[in-house]
């Protein structure tokens, strides 16, 4: 039985029609040993929302988005993109990963790291011209670092690194933006710069999916949730997933009632 | 010396130091990549893998009745052998959870000691013909062939051109794996590229530099040129300088002596390079951060003067009243100039924005970048400084 039908027996409403979706996964299956991390989860990003992906440490929240990009090839399962392969979607795809899977002592400035988000356009050979230049100072304006333009990334704060981030991935113009824990170690200036570029990527028709820890801000920051804990424990609209029972069932004893609270 | 350097001294020696400047170029633009992908060992192990190839090309070539010294045929014999030995260090990693370095170690000294076994038996067997082998354990230049330097000449290019052409994937990769990855490049066989381009200057340095110090070439050029710059692009081009610069200088110098064996010269210049980079380069020399930390120290004498001065307190040590002297801060008689007054306001306000931040719960963090001396403007972004100017005006006004 594939889960959708095992979905379906259950009585949720599934719908197979993922044609629009910017981001489809069916029955992922993740293992870096012999015990996957992340077991059959189907998943449907709903075009212009911004979800939260959410579970306890450990959950797979991160290796679900691996997996969904691509960056670990899942056990089983298939990830689809506009109800395409991911492969033929990539141009239409942005990534900012964790902070902390990258290497601050490289020699690079900030103007290079934004202008890797050019990437499809440079290609191997294409000589970088003036409106490339253009465009990565647009992308950091847009997040308040142009005045940093010229620095080594590890003179930067951890927030700053991620506004880098940010703007790396809005140079690539992209319609589909996957954030690996966003808000990890930044200020919250910086938290809430991001989330405010994020908010305008969503209006302009944009879809943003981020992994998140922090429960109290889920509300604030985005319209779905998606669950998981190794297994898909919930999805759908945040007034309607976002719920103590879910998160119950998500955290197991391990959260303390009084975030609970607030979701209810 | 002057003759050798200027390209004087006759035409084999002017042949090897062109080849070898070629060859050194090459090396110092891959060494770059290879140096910040962080796999500079793995050409240790490419280069010791190419010992039983060599030996091996050299037997079949004498076994079908050729002199066995044909430079082409050795440089495909150690780059299979080679392939082999990087091929077994990958299968080792990815199958066992054993370390690179671990699986490096193994299949360098395995294949180098099966190459020498070959090569002892060469000499046993083949002993007037064997002549030319062992210069590829440390490189000899002396009987080259002009085919043999255009072979090496072309070989450096074909690398070079290769490099330049990867130069943006394999930066990316090197840079942030994952991202690289989304992006939709296969990381894999960018990875297996930059091998392929260690592989290709170890065989077309062989008989230049020997198996034994190609590696030195794959690694000093690279961290001799990390000392000089905060961007990857100036790093590689500075290592492909510094090992066409050891290169040209190492294969001249030792054309003045015979007997002298041009690796070890080569790797003694570009040691040369190195030992300067690290004591003179301006940011990251030792040189430099002594002088930074001497700059500091002035630094740290004025701000605390400033703010005494800023208090009307008196200043009392002597360094302290000296560096505000020398900045015009304050008058021989101990009295703060107009410039020393401007100062000192302005030294009072980034100590006042700082403490502020420590109150804003939202800005609490970053207090961990105030070293009481970088002014608070070249941490925040505007927005964040407006921020804290906010609430540090008087609450009527707002």
């Amino acid at each position: 039985m594939t889960p959708v039908e095992l979905a379906a027996e259950n009585g949720e409403i599934v719908s197979e029609n993922l044609d629009g979706a910017p981001l489809a996964l069916r029955g992922v299956t993740v293992s870096y040993g012999a015990d996957p991390v992340v077991f059959s989860v189907d998943m449907t990003i709903a075009a212009g929302s911004m979800t939260a992906i959410i579970g306890p440490n450990g959950a797979g929240k991160s290796t679900l988005l691996k997996a969904a990009l691509g960056i670990v090839s899942p056990l089983a399962g298939r990830v689809t993109c506009w109800g395409k392969p991911l492969e033929s979607q990539r141009k239409r795809i942005a990534y900012v990963p964790q902070r902390a899977s990258i290497d601050w002592d490289f020699p690079t400035q900030v103007r290079d790291v934004v202008m890797m988000g050019l990437h499809h356009e440079l290609g191997l050979l294409s000589r970088i011209h003036g409106h490339h230049h253009a465009k990565v100072t647009e992308c950091l304006t847009r997040v308040g670092m142009q005045d940093f333009a010229d620095r080594q990334i590890g003179q930067l704060s951890g927030g700053q690194q991620q506004r880098v981030f940010l703007a790396r991935a809005l140079a690539q113009g992209a319609d589909l933006y996957l954030l690996d824990e966003p808000f990890a170690g930044v200020d919250a200036a910086t938290e809430a710069a991001i989330i405010s570029v994020l908010k305008e990527l969503r209006d302009a028709g944009k879809t943003v999916v981020a992994v998140h820890h922090d429960l109290s801000t889920v509300e604030e920051y985005f319209d779905r949730v998606f669950l998981i804990n190794r297994r898909r424990m919930g999805e759908g609209p945040v007034a309607e997933a976002f719920t103590q029972d879910a998160l119950h069932a998500t955290y197991g004893g391990r959260l303390g009632d009084g975030l609970v609270a607030r979701a209810g | 010396m002057f003759e050798a350097l200027t390209l004087q001294l006759g035409y084999n020696a002017v042949l090897v130091t062109l080849g070898s400047a070629a060859l050194g170029v090459a090396a110092g633009a891959v060494s770059a990549f290879l140096y910040l992908r962080k796999r500079a060992l793995v050409s240790d192990a490419v280069s010791h893998a190419t010992l039983p190839g060599l030996a091996l090309a050299f037997l079949i070539m004498v076994a079908f009745g050729s002199d066995g010294r044909f430079l082409p045929g050795l440089m495909v014999g150690s780059a299979l052998s080679a392939w082999a030995g990087l091929w077994t260090v990958n299968w080792i990693t990815r199958q066992t959870r054993l370390p690179e370095d671990a699986a490096i170690g193994a299949v360098l000294s395995v294949f180098f000691g099966f190459g020498i076994v070959l090569l002892t038996i060469i000499q046993t067997m083949q002993s007037g013909r064997q002549a030319g082998l062992e210069g590829f354990l440390l490189g000899s230049t002396a009987g080259m062939l002009r085919s043999d330097a255009l072979v090496i000449a072309a070989g450096g290019a074909l690398v070079l051109l290769a490099t330049f052409a990867l130069r943006r994937p394999m930066l990316m990769t090197a840079f942030d794996e994952g991202y690289a990855r989304v992006q939709g490049l296969n990381t894999a066989r960018i990875d297996m590229a930059l091998m392929v381009l260690v592989l290709a200057v170890t065989v077309v340095g062989l008989k230049i530099v020997g198996l034994i110090l190609i590696v030195a070439m794959l690694i000093i050029p690279a961290v001799a040129a990390r000392f000089w710059s905060e961007n990857a692009t100036h790093v590689a081009l500075l290592a492909a300088l510094f090992g066409g610069l050891s290169g040209y200088v190492g294969a001249a110098l030792s054309a003045t002596a015979p007997d002298l064996p041009t690796g070890p010269i080569i790797v003694l210049v570009a040691f040369a390079l190195f030992a300067l980079s690290l004591f003179l380069a301006p940011s990251r020399g030792v040189l430099a951060s002594a002088l930074r930390h001497r700059r500091l120290q002035h630094d740290v004498h004025l701000r605390q003067g400033l703010l005494a001065l800023a208090h009307n307190q008196p200043v009392y040590e002597a360094m302290t009243q000296r560096m505000l002297r020398a900045h015009g801060m304050m008058r021989a008689d101990g009295v703060p100039t107009d410039a020393g007054r401007i100062a000192a306001a302005a030294a009072l306000q980034d100590e006042t924005r700082w403490q502020e931040l420590r109150r804003i719960e939202e800005l609490a963090m970053l207090a961990s970048r105030d070293d009481g001396l970088t002014p608070i403007t070249d941490i925040l972004t505007a927005d964040q400084v407006a921020l804290i100017d906010n609430r540090l005006k008087p609450q009527g006004v707002i």
